[in-house]
């Protein structure tokens, strides 16, 4: 055990070091691109030093906060007030961030994950026309993703997440000619409106209960303002996770990640499995004390998070291509973290969220470097490879001589996904899932270790697949596939060590033959204070075995004995079995189908969602407004006016004796009035 | 003396009435109008003798109007019967709807 | 000597801006334009309509910082008698639920008139001068404090309208003036009859007659009657801002308007609605509006607006339609803000006037450079124009997200207030207005989509150029007051603020006296509102005042 010192005065008068420029030089990475990317897009060198410089600038200025926290041992939040941004009556709230040791360990993720991601980028995207665009919409990324980790309140917050949902439709769709991206990019941006609007209703009883959106006033005044498990911090905070389902693509709303698929792949890594998805979580970590004092949210949190996780693996397990795959274990791996985070294990799901960030970030990588190498050698040959050429599992195999670093990067990953000794998914997941059981939850134990082997299965085929066994790439296409460039591959074997050791910050004392380390949580710990300090008043310690007996290191041989057993069986079986490709392979049938299919969710959505709402519109403008309000108010008054006037004109017919018999009659019947009267 | 003005007046303004029902000359018709308006002004004169002067100033007010009533009116009659070649009130409708 | 000069410029400027003449300048300075445009040459009226509107835009400028910040009452004010006998003056002033809409309007119209500037060949002497008319009627309506002043600048402003429609307009220009005209004439004509009704219950009340905002506002109408000349004031709004079922003259307006008649129409004239709604509608009969069931008839119908036009939005097929609808759902916000009645809601609601103004605004401006280059409408004529025009395609995504609510842009701020003071009211309500978030997306991202990107499949497309200087100049500022009032909207805030609290906290103590049988609170400023009821009642608007020396903002220059 080794804990750091915590002298409760020492962090006192710590100050941080230029928080306000991690946010605003890749703000300035994006003006600079985007000036770029609109008036010289000819001129690449200005993206290729800006982009990822700016980023590893952000990133020192990180570390160094860091390494001055460990330091002086700072455990209070320091806020830092820019401007005041919107004041009105009561309420008000500045542009204002936050360093405490919770986002500083978030910014490190982003910035750090960022930083080779972009490197990388300049390899992948090097020789595509909208490079410096590309990079302008990173850039702005990783500052609305360093907005949302470093907020100091819930709107600034919102800035970041609205933003950084921008950022992704941006991307998904940068190849914006082919319309299924740029429809991948809308429906993203849509079902991640759904969940802003849970978000935004929370934020409001959040104010109507606290009177502020400050962090630190909420979470101080929370306790009183609210009663533990009362209906409204429940609502309240119901309301706040389904914005975190939204962004974080969980059941109902995790349609929109797989799709996010079509953007370059260097944004999936970054984006759709390293930072952005986590923002869900970050959110719950974040606001620990209202959903500990929700047991009801809570249980809900962690039930979502337990079934995604199980439900995504499920369509992992029969997808095709390259990049899918990994989406739906991005979607089953946030799962795990909404589990822990959902069990009160607050420190257990930012850990496996920082884990995954290195393993995740390098199986995309690795996916990217495949798609690269293929598509060059198609180019090679003097062909456009269609998508499912150059990413359809189908369509590869037996890239490990032609690709080593890659495959030897890819499955370093592959081992950490599935919970590996010693890789980093091993100690992170391994705490989620006894966290989970040590709360007696039964079914989401089980639930969790089964998605584990589910885990473990999947990532064998995809690496099987793609790397072993027979070569189905077209034999003159295949001579030319080649390793990508240096500047592609640094990054993957940084985050392929990242993976190896990442891991090792925290390694749970329940652990047999292990030194227990708790560094990670350690530092975490006074930023989940009180919220545990809640969770142990009402829900009581954390019991140290399993709901079916057995204390953890057990289950941990256990987990590691399934999941590596699963992992070598399929890797064996996949590698030996002859494949058909892409073209001529027949669609899986029977319980296969239902998963390739995806369960039909998204044919179910389509029938009972989107194609009703746009009947619905069109009803609504054709019948109620032309046909209603138009055609019986507004025109039928008009017609009646009309056909009245024709009526009434009759009695005018020009003669004018007959005017003056009118007028005479008139003036008698006056006189008669008038004298009768 | 009322008396009898007042009853010339009525019987002025009958006979003008009348020749604006009956008569289809479309000068005919205007000549009649003259002839109401005489016959009010001669109220007027006979009643301002015992109400006041206003309405012998009134009188002055409806000569003015029927002057330019009728510098207008038989402009409108002349344009008329160049279209026409008829005065003929029965055969101008144009008014009508 | 040149120290003098400039000091006693200074000084004198000082005076103007502290002084109505300011405003009046500004109501009458267009009629200048007008008379010039139209003695010129045709070719000649269109730089005189941009240098007048230019010039008034820099005249009004000033004013914001000259607006004396946390003062709630009104400001600049005068009143000099124009017909005495009946009690009607010219008095003018300015508060902070004005003062925005006024530099709105002014910013807007001379963007507007470079839209068009070479769109419109015919006529083009009265063209010009019709704008020019119609910026002296909007600014009118916002500065009048006499009623009487009010309606006449409230129905001036209807008629170039009527003629920008109806004469320069796109192919059913005719249907959509005619329409236009009869459904403002029908509410106007039901706020005339309930200002004649106004006028002489303060006839009676006080027995001389006036026409004086700030006499009306201490009126306490029978309650047998205050709900009817309620309802004629809030139909005549209603149908301007306008609130669902009264909204179909709008997308006719805005589709046949040449691109100026749409800015103006979606940026200034819908506010007046608003407006109308604040200053007169519910300050006057502040019981009905807090009415449970009033309000609550008010915030569904909004809500109707907000949800029902942006389904009917998402269907359009023609983006000026689309974009006339989205109106619809925007000002709905606008009116759930109003009529819940918090601090935040109101504030939120004046501010996302200004920045509803400015997003349609620039909206309607983009789809008339893509109907001037391609002469439809159509959405579907369109796609992927970001590899054609980046520039252009630039600035609809930045608009369009302005327009969604995009946090750091300024349709965030205004919404977020709204909803989040009209939770504390009103928390049903506000959780379906917030849906409408959702809407958002859903009928102007695929738009975007629509033209912007997909495939560049048209031939026409291929040759489009991207914006021209004269373009550019239009979109910059805009995109610039997009950014800053989304960033930065505490200066804005903190000129609303006073004004818009006071309403609030007014409004209510007033309602509730009203319900007691007191004499009415009336007259904005708690200041002046917490004064001793037995006092006489005095003339509110204060005669012209000497230039003060000691005003924030006033340096003496010696």
């Amino acid at each position: 055990m080794v804990a750091l010192p915590e002298p409760a005065a020492a962090g006192a008068g710590w100050e941080p070091f230029l928080p306000g420029w991690i946010v605003l030089l890749p703000l300035l990475g994006f003006l600079v691109n985007g000036a770029a990317a609109l008036l010289a897009p000819g001129r690449k060198a200005i993206p290729t030093w800006v982009g990822p410089g700016v980023i590893g600038l952000s990133f020192l200025i990180v570390l160094a906060n860091l390494v001055s926290i460990l330091g002086a041992g700072a455990a209070e939040p320091v806020v830092r007030s820019y401007w005041t941004w919107i004041a009105a009556g009561d309420f008000e709230v500045a542009a204002a961030l936050q360093i405490d040791r919770l986002s500083i360990v978030m910014a490190l993720v982003v910035t750090g994950v960022s930083f080779l991601i972009h490197v990388y980028s300049v390899g992948y995207m090097g020789a595509d026309p909208g490079y410096a665009r590309y990079f302008a919409y990173l850039n702005l990324f990783v500052f609305f993703m360093l907005v949302l980790v470093l907020a100091a309140n819930f709107p600034v917050l919102f800035v970041g997440w609205e933003g950084v949902g921008l950022c992704s439709y941006l991307l998904i769709g940068f190849w914006f000619q082919e319309p299924a991206k740029a429809a991948a990019g809308l429906k993203a941006f849509i079902v991640n409106r759904i969940g802003d609007f849970g978000f935004l209703v929370g934020l409001f009883m959040l104010f109507a209960y606290t009177g502020s959106l400050n962090f630190q006033q909420v979470f101080a005044a929370a306790p009183q303002a609210f009663t533990y498990g009362s209906a409204a911090i429940t609502i309240t905070t119901l309301f706040l996770f389904l914005g975190c389902v939204g962004k974080s693509a969980q059941i109902p709303l995790y349609v929109w990640l797989p799709d996010a698929m079509h953007g370059p792949t260097p944004v999936s890594a970054l984006i759709h499995a390293a930072t952005m998805v986590t923002a869900g979580v970050y959110l719950v970590a974040r606001a620990s004390v209202l959903f500990a004092l929700a047991p009801f949210t809570s249980g809900l949190v962690a039930g979502v998070g337990a079934l995604t996780a199980l439900f995504a693996a499920s369509i992992a397990l029969q997808q095709f291509d390259i990049k899918r795959v990994i989406a739906y274990s991005t979607i089953s791996q946030l799962g795990y973290m909404f589990a822990g985070v959902g069990v009160g294990a607050y420190a257990a799901g930012i850990f496996h969220l920082f884990t995954h960030a290195f393993f995740k970030a390098l199986l995309f990588l690795a996916a990217g470097a495949v798609i690269h190498g293929l598509h060059h050698a198609w180019a090679r040959v003097g062909k456009h490879p269609t998508e499912d050429e150059v990413q359809d599992l189908r369509n590869m195999g037996g890239l490990r001589d032609a690709l080593p670093w890659t495959s030897w990067t890819a499955w370093a990953g592959a081992l950490a996904l599935a919970g590996i000794f010693p890789f980093a998914g091993f100690f992170s997941k391994d705490e989620i899932i006894w966290s989970v059981g040590a709360r007696g939850l039964t079914i989401l134990w089980a639930v969790l270790l089964l998605t584990a082997a589910l885990t473990a299965f999947y990532v064998a085929r995809w690496a099987a697949m793609t790397f072993s066994g027979e070569t189905r790439v077209p034999g003159d296409v295949r001579r030319h596939v080649h390793e990508a460039p240096t500047v592609m591959m640094v990054p993957l074997i940084l985050l392929a060590a990242g993976s190896l050791v990442a891991g090792w910050l925290n390694v749970a004392p329940g652990l047999p033959f292990l030194p227990g380390v708790s560094r990670f949580h350690d530092f975490l710990a006074p930023v989940f204070e009180q919220a545990e300090a809640i969770w142990l008043a009402h829900a009581g310690e954390f019991e140290h075995v399993a709901p079916v007996g057995g204390d953890e290191g057990l289950w941990a041989i256990v987990t590691l004995a399934l999941a590596g057993g699963v992992l070598y069986a399929v890797f064996l079986r996949v590698s030996a079995r002859r494949l058909l490709p892409a073209a001529r392979a027949p669609e899986p049938s029977g319980f296969a189908r239902l998963l390739y299919r995806k369960w039909y969710v998204d044919e179910l959505y389509d029938r009972f969602i989107v194609r009703p709402v746009l009947r619905a519109s069109d009803v609504f403008w054709r019948v109620v407004d032309q046909g209603l309000i138009d055609g019986v108010f507004v025109n039928g008054s008009g017609a009646a006016s009309r056909a009245a006037g024709w009526a009434l004109s009759r009695l005018q017919t020009g003669d004018v004796s007959t005017y003056v018999v009118a007028v005479l009659v008139g003036v008698l019947i006056l006189l008669a009035a008038a004298l009768g009267g | 003396m009322l008396t009898e003005s007042l009853l010339l007046s009525a019987f002025l303004f009958t006979i003008g009435v009348a020749g604006v029902l009956l008569r289809r000359n479309a000068i005919i018709i205007f000549m009649c109008i003259e002839i109401m308006l005489n016959a009010v002004n001669l109220a007027f004169i006979a009643l301002s003798r015992y109400v006041g002067i206003e309405g012998q100033i009134f009188v002055f007010f409806v000569m003015v109007v029927a002057a330019a009533e009728a510098a207008v009116g038989l402009a409108i009659i002349i344009a008329i019967f160049r279209h026409y070649e008829s005065v003929d009130i029965q055969n101008f409708n144009l008014l009508r709807w | 000597m040149l120290t003098a000069i400039v000091g006693g410029l200074a000084h004198n400027l000082s005076y103007f801006y502290h002084s109505h003449l300011v405003l009046t300048t500004l109501v009458f300075f267009p009629l200048l334009g007008v008379a010039f445009c139209l003695a010129l040459r045709p070719e000649q009226a269109r730089w005189v309509a941009l240098g007048t509107s230019l010039a008034e835009f820099g005249l009004s400028l000033p004013l914001f910082w000259t607006f004396r910040v946390g003062d709630p009452g009104f400001q600049n004010v005068t009143k000099a008698a124009w017909i005495r006998d009946w009690g009607i003056a010219y008095a003018v002033g300015v508060d902070g639920i004005s003062l925005l809409l006024i530099l709105l309007t002014t910013f807007l119209t001379p963007l507007a008139i470079l839209s068009t500037w070479e769109y419109v060949t015919r006529r083009t002497r009265a063209y010009y001068a019709m704008m020019l008319l119609l910026l002296t009627g909007m600014v009118g309506v916002f500065v009048a404090l006499d009623m009487f002043l009010f309606y006449v600048f409230w129905e001036i402003m209807l008629v170039p309208m009527y003629f920008i429609i109806g004469v320069w307009g796109h192919e059913r220009r005719i249907y959509a003036a005619m329409k236009f005209i009869l459904y403002t004439a029908l509410g106007s004509l039901l706020m005339l009859v309930a200002i004649v009704g106004m006028f002489w219950l303060t006839m009676q009340r006080s027995g001389a007659p006036s026409f004086a905002y700030l006499d009306w506002l201490r009126v306490t109408v029978p309650s047998g009657l205050q709900l009817w000349l309620f309802l004629a004031f809030a139909l005549a709004f209603a149908i301007k801002v306008p609130l669902v079922p009264f909204h179909t003259w709008l997308p006719d307006a805005h589709v046949e308007a040449p691109t100026a008649g749409s800015v103006i129409l979606a940026g200034v004239l819908l506010k007046m609605g608003v407006y109308g709604f604040l200053r007169f509608a519910i300050p006057f009969f502040p019981n009905v509006a807090l009415d449970a069931r009033v309000a609550m008839a008010f915030l569904v119908l909004a809500l109707l607006g907000i949800l029902y036009a942006a389904w009917v939005a998402a269907v359009q097929p023609d983006a000026k339609k689309l974009i006339a609808y989205t109106s619809v759902a925007h000002l709905g916000f606008i009116m759930v803000g109003l009529f819940a009645m918090t601090s935040q809601s109101v504030q939120g609601g004046i501010l996302q006037s200004v920045n509803h103004g400015i997003s349609t605004g620039a909206l309607f401006i983009l789809a008339g450079f893509l109907y001037e280059r391609r002469h439809t409408r159509e959405i579907a004529a369109f796609g992927g124009l970001a590899a054609v025009v980046p520039l252009l395609s630039a600035s609809l995504v930045i608009v369009a997200l302005s327009s969604i609510g995009l946090p750091s842009l300024n349709g965030f701020v205004g919404e977020f207030l709204i909803l989040l003071g009209a939770f504390r009211t009103h928390p049903w309500v506000t959780v379906l207005a917030t849906l409408g978030v959702v809407f958002a997306a859903y009928y102007l991202l695929p738009m975007v989509r629509r033209i912007v990107w997909n495939p560049l499949d048209k031939e026409e497309n291929r040759t489009l150029r991207d914006l021209s200087r004269r373009e550019l100049a239009i979109m910059l500022p805009l995109v610039a007051m997009i950014v800053l009032l989304g960033v930065y909207p505490r200066p804005f805030l903190d000129r609303i603020g006073p004004s818009a609290d006071a309403f609030v906290t007014v409004i209510r103590a007033d309602a509730w006296a009203i319900e007691k049988g007191q004499p009415r609170v009336a007259v904005s400023p708690p200041a002046r509102a917490a004064r001793p009821r037995a006092q006489p009642a005095q003339p509110r608007v204060r005669p012209e005042e000497p230039p003060r020396g000691s005003q924030p903002g006033e340096r003496p220059a010696r």
